[in-house]
């Protein structure tokens, strides 16, 4: 990550953080009064130890007086550690909370070309996983940096008042450690690289296999594909070993540095002591102050990794949440209610990516109780003419108008609400039938639910369910045929009584003695209602008003059926090709 | 089925099979780690000696013989260590390679009404970071789990040796610790995984709201959306700080435990100093045996949190291990292959089959007989079992009654390999995979000739377009086949499945993605076919099977019709219907 992005970066977090302040100050207070204390026992000890220097001469009076001061001392600390960890635990767990709302909130208001643009699985990846890393990062770094660099203080303010000498042999040695550390992390990190390539390879050729099971079975690809797994597995297993290893060698060698520090303690301790400058109390507290010193540089290290690592995982949230969001109508200039119909799309120019047109000085003008009908190959800019009436995109030229008004004046709310859709992809919500055909009239009673479902014929499979319409629908409508998730989509549009219906490509999956009765539904549906439908099947539209014939993401041909079959043209052969002599 | 319940213990014993190989790793590692232990053992005694002779008597090259010895164990220790990690290290990643090839080839090994039910996502998960959490591990147990108990005793059994009285305060407070470590960590760790179920859900509803973009837009149902969220978020962030306040006495606790006990040695040791049994070095040895236990207890209790992860992602890859393969009992009844027998003949035997977890069957009762060469359409509504019936021919699924036969033989009694090599089957999902348009193809059949692959394509209709891409055969087909249309993908399975010249040939309602024109010619090609594969053609289109020799219609499982285009328009009515709703009367009376 570039410096100043990561200043930027450090900088939201902190705002994030800003809110907490007070328990920030609870948190900093306890854990200097946790060092202070930490700090000052091995005084004590070592006091207590001198209190008792040879046989018959133990000062018992001095003594006692030093250990139920010890047992305060102790007592204090134990709570003030208690109540820091709780403030630290509170102020993470607050700040990821306050980072996954706004997330949320910002995927509600990002347009739909990022969300397109973008894996599910990625925008979900950054919320959940990344977070929580960010979440250790920070609680681990709050808890050891601050109290690390306070310890490290306060270890060398109370050695250099008990000893300098002895004092600098510990400063000068205990750095090796860290570069020691820094040494084996910079070595290593091309062999963690290889190891994550390795494992994203993998990953993939799992991904793929294991998902389309289903064709490995059919041609017996099972060993091939073993094999295949087999050879990244072993060059995996190379590349994680040279990591795991050599990574691992960190903790020994610091761990050595450690020793170091205390054995050159123990040397020069002793000289000092047999020259009479350091008495054996004093040599005691300055060994276990030699291993409080050592500590925090031991894991600082680890420390720093997981702070950065932290870092960059939230820079990740904050680019999502810095994308640009949708141009928000403020405030909308009209109001459309119970629309009539009418449609106008002028001179419409759209593409997806700059610099390659798809849809161009597109024109059409549908009159209300209209059923226009979209045909055409695959990718000709079907779903686009969709996504534009929608604003799910917004077009980059031209106006579209319903009832007369450019819908980029009215708030999205108001325009969709105008409609009634019915996708390809059955999206149920997890939850019950019920809930989810109320999903767009959650005011609806259980009468009118089941009212709709009985006209979109999902009534009779709903009741066959084993609880009726309480019967909850799993992940993404596990338990229900695509037919009958499709079936529900329908009832739940039926239920909104909308001005205007789409349909994209929304019967493709059903089978045609279903449709037809869908069809019957839609019929009424429809009576008095503009209709889009985008559909493969020739023969669900040929009583559409208006046939649209794209191609190539201009209308190429526009009438009824029977005025394109008269023409001779597109939409002809489209549909002699049913019924190619065989 | 899949139980994750399954004991976490249990599971890691099972999975220790993969550790075979690795014996001599899984001894040396540990036993050099307590080698090093044993080094840092002997520290307090090497400082203690200093002390009571060395500075006692004022003998300076005493110091520096001792602390010569003390700078010796330190690099003894560095070596026995670096030896530890090694061998640690080598067990756990090839534990781990051999837990992952073990568990690859096991999936492959599960029919996929199983894969559906675990979920593809899941699998990878249980392959990738489950078993890199058990790799860790098993890297950390085995450095870690042998030493820390060996320091916590072997401090207790030294402190002693140098006085008994002193060495009691070890005996009490040790395991008053590990019971005070062991009991916050009992209570903690079932709240973790309440912690995990309540971020499971604050996933779950990220996934859907991304998935139902559209719909929840279109339906204005964003405030909703974000209540819901938020309702679940606040609910994680809650359960997490109350399990947090309760992990968090762990530290503080055995702070105030150890120090206790070390005011307690204090005066003890007064006590004992003043009677002239003990003296102040091997009272510094036991502070400093008493905050090694220390260290070492906060170090066990860390380690048994991680390995408590590794043995939850243990658990999952071992539940995932537990799946038993429906398929796999049956092929113990091998029979011998049946050889030149091929002809191609599939008879259904008043076949019932009903998926697990389901009340009512799929397909039941289903008798016909395919004859070889023939042309068998199946048709029928959504979720008639028309897909079924087909995947029961290649044992995709197994049926409950009845039984499928092939060429007069029961399909389990073939080895799958054997059967599935005598099908080519097209799917509804056209699937290709990373690689050329030849590797794709050479799926079908690997000995294949650049001849064959042509008559391949040219049948499937996919010459056209293969031959306009720059590489032609060569081109690169990305994974999942993003640079290719759908209709390009659906041509490319089917020449895939000609290329194996099948003795059965299945289209499960695969030729719905082409159009019609396309659609007329593939059937017209296959007419030609010098091999003369008994084809079974799933549609939801009359015109596609109109020409069958055999149409069956189903209607919820069941067989409804069977005969010809002709005699069933006669006599089937649910044939008829189908039909005409998708020709016009008037052409249905000209045919």
């Amino acid at each position: 990550m570039k410096p100043d992005r990561q200043r930027e970066t450090i900088h939201k977090i902190l705002s994030y953080i800003r809110k907490y302040w007070w328990l920030i100050l609870v948190s900093l207070f306890f854990a200097g009064v946790t060092v202070v204390l930490t700090l000052y026992l091995p005084i004590l000890t070592g006091d207590a130890v001198d209190a008792m220097v040879e046989e018959g001469g133990v000062n018992f009076r001095i003594l006692k007086e030093l250990l139920v001061k010890m047992a305060i001392i102790i007592a204090i600390t134990g709570i003030a550690q208690w109540l820091m960890n709780t403030a630290n635990n509170k102020i993470t767990y607050m700040v990821v909370r306050d980072i996954r709302r706004d997330a949320f909130h910002k995927i509600q208001k990002l347009p739909l070309k990022y969300l397109d643009g973008h894996s599910s699985g990625d925008v979900v990846s950054r919320i959940i996983a990344d977070v929580d890393q960010f979440a250790d990062g920070l609680l681990m770094g709050f808890t050891q940096a601050f109290t690390g660099i306070l310890t490290i203080l306060g270890t060398l303010f109370f050695m250099l008042v008990t000893n300098v000498w002895i004092t600098l042999v510990v400063v000068l040695v205990t750095p090796l450690s860290l570069f020691v550390a820094a040494f084996i992390a910079r070595k290593t990190h091309s062999m963690f690289q290889k190891q994550s390539e390795a494992r994203g390879e993998q990953t993939g050729l799992i991904d793929e296999m294991v998902g389309n099971q289903q064709v490995v079975q059919a041609y017996s690809y099972e060993e091939k594909a073993l094999e295949r797994f087999d050879a990244i597995n072993r060059r995996l297993e190379k590349y994680s070993l040279r990591a795991t290893f050599f990574s691992s060698i960190t903790n020994p060698a610091t761990r050595f540095v450690n020793n170091l520090v205390y054995a050159g303690v123990g040397i020069s301790g002793a000289f000092f002591a047999i020259n009479g400058y350091l008495s054996i109390g004093k040599l005691s507290r300055f060994l276990s102050y030699a291993n409080q010193y050592t500590k925090p540089f031991n894991e600082i290290s680890g420390v720093l990794t997981e702070l950065q690592n932290a870092i960059t995982c939230a820079g990740r949230v904050f680019d999502l949440m810095d994308e640009q969001e949708e141009i928000e109508e403020i405030p909308p200039r009209e109001k459309v209610d119970n629309a009539t119909g009418a449609m106008e799309i002028e001179h419409v120019d759209f593409s997806y990516v700059e610099d390659r047109p798809l849809i161009q000085d597109l024109n059409l003008s549908v009159t209300p109780g209209q059923r226009v009908a979209i045909v055409g190959p695959t990718g000709c800019g079907k779903t686009t003419i969709i996504n534009l009436i929608m604003r799910f995109y917004d077009a980059n030229r031209g106006a579209i108008k319903m009832d007369g008004k450019d819908i980029r004046e009215l708030s999205r709310e108001n325009l969709r609400s105008q409609y009634g859709m019915v996708l390809q992809e059955t999206w149920l919500k997890d939850g019950t039938i019920l809930e989810n055909i109320l999903f767009g009239r959650k005011d609806a009673t259980r009468e009118e639910a089941i009212e709709a479902a009985k006209l979109s014929h999902a009534h009779s499979f709903i009741r066959r369910l084993p609880q009726g319409y309480d019967t909850i629908v799993k992940e993404n409508g596990e338990n229900l045929s695509q037919g009958q998730r499709q079936l529900l989509c329908i009832a739940r549009v039926i239920l909104c009584r909308p001005s205007i219906l789409i349909l994209d490509e929304a019967t493709s999956s059903i089978d045609t003695r279903t449709e037809m009765q869908i069809q019957s539904a839609f019929q009424k549906l429809m009576e008095g209602r503009t209709s889009f439908i985008v559909a493969h099947r020739l023969s669900t539209i040929q009583n559409a008003d208006i046939i649209l014939v794209m191609k190539d993401g201009k209308i190429i041909e526009q009438g009824s059926h029977e005025e394109l079959l008269a023409r001779e043209g597109f939409y002809t052969n489209l549909y002699m090709s049913q019924f190619a002599a065989e | 089925m899949v139980n994750i319940e399954l004991g976490m213990e249990k599971a890691m014993k099972k999975l220790l099979v993969y550790m075979k190989n690795y014996k001599k790793e899984c001894v040396l590692g540990p036993l050099f780690k307590l080698l090093e232990a044993g080094f840092d053992l002997t520290v307090p005694l090497v400082t203690a000696a200093i002390i009571d002779y060395g500075i006692a008597n004022q003998d300076k090259s005493y110091v520096i013989r001792y602390g010569g010895v003390l700078l010796l164990l330190a690099l003894i220790g560095l070596v026995c260590s670096i030896t530890a990690q090694f061998f640690a290290a080598k067990a756990a990643v090839g534990f781990a390679a051999n837990l992952r090839h073990a568990l690859f080839s096991h999936i492959e090994q599960l029919s996929f009404s199983e894969i559906d039910q675990i979920g593809t996502s899941t699998l990878i998960t249980r392959m990738t970071s489950d078993i890199n959490q058990v790799q860790s591990g098993v890297n950390m147990a085995l450095r870690l789990f042998l030493r820390s108990p060996f320091i916590v005793f072997g401090a207790m059994i030294l402190a002693f040796f140098i006085n008994l009285q002193a060495a009691l305060v070890f005996a009490i407070v040790i395991p008053m610790l590990a019971l005070v470590i062991f009991g916050i960590m009992g209570v903690s760790m079932p709240l973790y995984k309440k912690v995990q179920g309540a971020l499971d859900r604050v996933l779950g509803s990220t996934r859907e709201n991304l998935t139902g973009i559209r719909v929840i837009r279109a339906f204005h149902r964003e405030a909703e959306e974000e209540e819901q969220f938020c309702e679940e978020n606040d609910f994680l962030a809650k359960s997490q700080l109350f399990v947090g306040r309760i992990s968090a006495l762990t530290n503080p606790v055995t702070y105030v435990m150890i120090n206790g006990a070390l005011i307690v040695l204090l005066w003890v040791s007064g006590v004992r100093i003043d009677a002239g049994s003990l003296t102040s070095g091997e009272v510094i040895a036991l502070i400093n045996y008493l905050s090694q236990i220390l260290v070492e207890l906060i170090k066990l209790a860390n380690t048994i949190v991680l390995s408590n992860k590794a043995l939850a992602c243990a658990a999952r890859v071992e539940s995932v291990m537990d799946v038993n393969s429906s398929l796999g009992i049956q092929e113990m009844f091998n029979v011998p292959s049946v050889g030149e027998k091929k002809k191609g003949q599939v008879v259904f035997e008043g076949v019932s089959m009903c998926y697990q977890g389901s009340q009512e069957p799929s397909v039941a009762g289903v008798n016909f007989v395919a004859e070889p060469g023939d042309t068998i359409g199946i048709i029928g509504g959504t979720g008639s079992g028309k897909s079924t019936l087909v995947n029961l021919i290649p044992r995709f699924y197994d049926v409950s009654e009845g039984c499928v036969k092939v060429d007069g033989q029961d399909v389990r009694s073939y080895s799958l390999k054997e059967l599935r090599d005598r099908i080519g089957i097209v799917m509804q999902k056209a699937v290709l995979f990373k690689g050329t348009i030849r590797e794709n193809l050479l799926w079908g059949n690997e000995d294949a000739t650049d001849e064959e692959l042509r008559e391949a394509l040219e049948l499937s209709q996919s010459m056209e377009f293969v031959e306009k891409k720059e590489d032609g055969m060569e081109s690169f087909v990305e994974q999942g086949g993003r640079n290719l249309s759908g209709g390009q993908k659906q041509r490319l399975t089917i020449a895939r499945a000609l290329i194996r010249k099948p003795e059965i040939l299945i289209f499960d309602d695969s030729t719905s993605a082409l159009d019609y024109a396309t659609d007329a010619k593939l059937r017209s090609g296959l007419k030609k076919l010098s091999y003369h594969p008994t084809i079974f053609m799933v549609s939801q289109r009359t015109s596609s099977i109109r020409h069958a020799d055999k149409i069956i219609v189903l209607e919820d499982g069941e067989v409804i019709g069977m005969g010809t285009h002709n005699e069933l328009l006669e006599n089937c009515q649910v044939y008829a219907e189908i039909h005409y709703s998708q020709y016009q009367k008037k052409e249905g009376k000209v045919e």
